[in-house]
């Protein structure tokens, strides 16, 4: 595993991040955590909120991410999300106001399961950033 | 013809009110640049998008219950069209060509006898429709407080559409935008979203086998709405270009044609300053020979 692959980020605004040469990616897609390797195969999968790493060498970098869509082709891993976060960059008074609106959120009645496993699986994530 | 005291006002008028373009003019540049980059940095993310979605939709294994969103709720009966303007003036045939555009399409979904519907976005819009098509606006929206068009304001509007089409209250969505391609030419554009159509790209993506996790048509019904904010958003980015570009242009225009009516009215107050004089001298003259 010499060269690594390529990375991109991109919302809908701008481009956040772009990268050669990663080693390796752990996003949180929808049905568990998922590391990508050189050499993936073509993959396309969806993400629900949580930590995403990024290892580049011996650097690690992590980053929150609230949603977004994951497509792995020909050693290009792009990722299409409207929410991203640099966690050390991350101010704590933004998580927690997003952590109580999520709380609030699951308290109603009316949304489906799957929306509900999405914020469950929020609040977890951001109320484990606001305690650190 | 005008007295000297008039054509001096109506000169200092004009002046000032080339003062008044120009700064609108140097303003319009400025924030045409910012749009211009945000427009551009906005494409690489619908593009992915579309191809995403592109990939997706070829394939798809169960084509007959493949999401509404792809495959159009059956029917072709009420159309839906959102049209996005400006929310300020002033800049030239901005609003005009997309209104346009519009009304053509308009009349086309009249003249084959279905049902139209209208969703304005930007005040213009709406000012310019009401006349006409006022029973079939249903909903206005403007985003006046907001100053650069943000993904938020985008996501709001795909909300509204997406939650009108679930209560099956229309079949086909087209939106109207400005297409920016630089600052003189912006291209009137229409776009249907509802249900997708896929601009095909040459046929080389179609090739690859992905992996899906979960499911494919999972990955659909949750990918399609945020695909029509993805969209919305792209037309706003390419809207506020296009506006502070079109605007650009036409402040430009009036400060040149203000510039020729200032020259030609000097012209005239100096011609007849001269022959005021004239009349005076000869009346001098006259005056003194009849002595």
């Amino acid at each position: 595993m010499s060269e690594g692959f390529k990375l991109e980020i991109v919302n809908p605004e701008s481009s956040f991040l772009s990268k050669e040469k990663i080693s390796e990616v752990v996003v949180p897609a929808y049905e568990g955590d998922m590391g990508i390797l050189k050499d993936h195969i073509s993959i396309i999968s969806f993400l629900r909120p949580g930590l995403m790493r990024v290892f580049e060498g011996t650097n690690e970098e992590i980053y929150y991410v609230d949603d977004g869509i994951v497509e792995f082709k020909n050693n290009c891993l792009s990722i299409l999300t409207s929410n991203i976060f640099d966690i050390k960059k991350m101010d704590k008074n933004d998580a927690k106001d997003a952590l109580s609106k999520a709380e609030q959120d699951s308290q109603k009645n009316d949304i489906s399961d799957q929306k509900k496993y999405l914020l469950e699986q929020k609040i977890e994530v951001l109320r484990n950033l606001t305690l650190n | 013809m005008a007295s000297l005291d008039d054509l001096k006002k109506r000169i200092s008028s004009v002046k000032s009110t080339q003062k008044i373009t120009k700064a609108m003019k140097m303003v319009a540049a400025s924030k045409l640049r910012r749009a211009q980059e945000s427009a551009e940095k906005g494409r690489p993310y619908s593009d992915k998008m579309n191809n995403i979605i592109l990939n997706l939709s070829n394939s798809i294994s169960d084509k007959e219950n493949s999401p509404k969103l792809l495959k159009g709720s059956g029917d072709n009966k009420v159309h839906l069209c959102v049209v996005m303007t400006s929310d300020r003036g002033l800049c030239g045939g901005f609003n005009t060509n997309i209104i346009k555009k519009a009304k053509t399409y308009f009349q086309k979904i009249l003249d084959e006898e279905k049902i139209l519907k209208i969703i304005t976005v930007g005040s213009k819009g709406y000012d310019q429709l009401k006349r006409t098509y006022k029973n079939n606006i249903i909903e206005k929206i403007s985003f006046k407080e907001s100053k650069n068009a943000n993904y938020f304001d985008a996501e709001k509007v795909g909300k509204i559409i997406i939650d009108r089409f679930e209560k099956k209250e229309f079949d086909v969505c087209v939106i109207f935008y400005n297409q920016f391609k630089n600052v003189i030419t912006q291209i009137p554009q229409e776009q249907q979203v509802i249900p997708l159509k896929a601009t095909e790209s040459e046929g080389s993506s179609s090739e690859d086998n992905y992996e899906f996790e979960p499911e494919e048509d999972e990955i659909l019904s949750n990918l399609l709405p945020k695909n029509v904010s993805t969209q919305i958003f792209k037309a706003m980015l390419e809207n506020s270009a296009s506006e502070q570009g079109s605007r650009m242009s036409a402040m430009d225009n009036a400060t040149r044609n203000a510039g020729e009516m200032v020259d030609k009215l000097t012209i005239q107050y100096n011609r007849s300053r001269q022959a005021a004089i004239t009349k005076e001298l000869i009346e001098i003259i006259s005056g003194a020979e009849s002595l």
